[in-house]
Parts: structure tokens; sequence; C-alpha cells
């Protein structure tokens, strides 16, 4: 049967779906009820950064073990990142339309990281289809996923932070301050970023015994 | 006769006036399910909202037991 954490996921996001479109928000100007977009457009990336954290845990655990699973999972986990980076991008840009009156401005330092990190990653399958033998595939893919993730963290995380932003929690002033959140939205966004990172756990379950069976059957 | 057709009228038109009125009433009343028409119709884009993702759902589930029956063939 499915496990109770797929349902889980499934459960969380179809609560955030409903009543993100019903519980009351503060009324700000500029943003009015584009508010709620936090409630589905935040998420999105925490499933990314999620997916990628796994994918370097994995990578390392490769370089540790070097057993030839985790890569697999690895990859998996790399791809299923960048998957969610595409969604993430084209809410964005949405939101940004309509609020900062551009879908895509080369001020925002958030939107350049993200744009640079995405190349970053999209460089680490190259990288990966551009060797054939599996062992120093594996090898060299986990090295510079080490690489790739310290820099999207970089990139996402903390330049941001170091310059003007227009993305709310960077410039210097924390995110989900007070000002950001308030309580009615918290029960909202918190069940919102646990559904979507498990949901993404989901799809890399499928993504993971996928490929497993597929290496058996290329064994065999 | 011309008095009589005048009464005649205006009796009709005592009688059905109100009706009049009534019907008008009726048609600028909602129709049924208010619920889903109150609040400029958000609860219809939330049901809609809601199945494209049970149906986005109910897919990954069915991957997901197909794959389990590959997986359990061996």
């Amino acid at each position: 049967m499915i496990k109770w954490w797929k349902i889980t996921a499934a459960l969380l996001i179809l609560y955030t779906l409903v009543w993100g479109m019903l519980t009351p928000v503060p009324h700000l100007n500029i943003l009015y009820e584009t508010i709620r977009n936090l409630f589905y457009h935040v998420p999105i990336w925490f499933a990314m950064l999620f997916q990628m954290g796994l994918s370097v845990v994995f990578a390392i655990k490769h370089l540790s073990k070097n057993d030839i699973q985790s890569d697999m999972i690895s990859n998996q986990a790399a791809q299923t990142g960048l998957f969610f980076a595409l969604p993430g991008l084209l809410t964005g840009c949405m939101w940004a339309k309509f609020t900062w009156g551009t879908w895509w401005t080369f001020e925002d330092p958030k939107l350049n990281g993200v744009a640079i990190a995405v190349l970053i990653y999209l460089a680490y399958f190259i990288l990966r289809s551009s060797i054939d033998d599996e062992q120093k595939r594996a090898r060299i893919a986990a090295v510079y996923n080490i690489f790739a993730f310290v820099m999207m963290f970089v990139f996402i995380m903390i330049l941001p932070r170091l310059t003007d932003s227009l993305h709310p929690g960077n410039g210097g002033n924390p995110a989900f301050g007070k000002y950001d959140l308030d309580n009615n939205m918290r029960l909202v966004f918190y069940p919102a970023v646990i559904g979507w990172v498990l949901l993404s756990l989901w799809i890399l379950d499928i993504k993971k015994r996928l490929t497993f069976l597929t290496h058996a059957k290329n064994e065999a | 006769m011309q008095k009589m057709k005048h009464k005649i009228s205006l009796l009709l038109a005592s009688l059905l006036l109100p009706f009049i009125g009534l019907a008008q009433e009726m048609s600028s009343e909602p129709q049924m399910a208010d619920a889903f028409r109150s609040d400029g119709k958000i609860y219809v884009v939330i049901a809609v909202i809601s199945i494209v993702f049970i149906c986005l759902i109910g897919y990954l589930i069915y991957i997901d037991m197909k794959l389990k029956k590959l997986e359990n063939r061996k």
C-alpha cells in the first residue's frame, strides 16, 4: 500500500490549496491578494533546496562508502530539485509581473543567484553524461556536486542578504519576521512547506526505484 | 361600454401587477448552491484547484503501485 507520509504530503498540500485561498491575510499595498502566493511559490523553492541538500548528502555518502546506489540517488535528487526550480521560476515570474511590474529583473540578486544556480546544476548533468565509466562518473559527479551545492547556497541564501533585494527577508532584514508573516499565514505556510518537501520526496522515491529497476535489468 | 373596458383593465392590472413585481423579485434572487456562489465564487476556483491536485495525486499513486508490481515480479 501507499506509505503514510505520501498520503500526508497529499493531504497537507490539499489543505493549503483550500485554506490558503480562504484564510484572512494582512492587507498590504501592491501585494493585495497575491500575498497568498507565499503558500505556493515559496514551498516549491524549499522543496528544491531540500532535494539539492539530499543530493549533496548522498554524494558525500558515495565518496565515503563508494557504493553506486548513493550516486544514483544523488543524481535523481538533483534532477528532482532542478525540476522544482521550473515551477518555482514560473510562479516567481508571474508574481513579479503583477507586483514589481516585470517578469524578470537583473536588479534583484536573488533572481540572478537562482539563474546561476540552475546553470551550475545543468553543468552537473552535462558532466555526468560526458563520462562513460560508472565508477569514475560517480566520483567526479560527487565532487562537483559538493561544489555545486555550496555555490548554490552562496548565490541563493547568502549573497542576496548582503545587498538590497526586492525579496522579503533579504538586504539585511530577516525572513519570516513579524512583518512578513502573521499567525494566520503561518498556519498555512508551514504545512505547505512540509507538504511540498514530502511530495518532492515521493517523486524522488519513484525515480529512485525506477533507476534501481533499470540498473538491475541492465546488469542481468 | 368604454367605461366597462376601463374597469376590467384596471381590475386585471391590479390583480397582475403584484405578480410582475414578484416575478422580478424572483429573477433577482440568486439560484441554487448559494455557498458556492458567495464571495465572488472563489469556492468554485478552490474546487477546480482541488480536483486538479487530486487527479495528479491519483496518478502518482497509480505510478507508485505499478512500480511496486514491477519490483515484486523478480
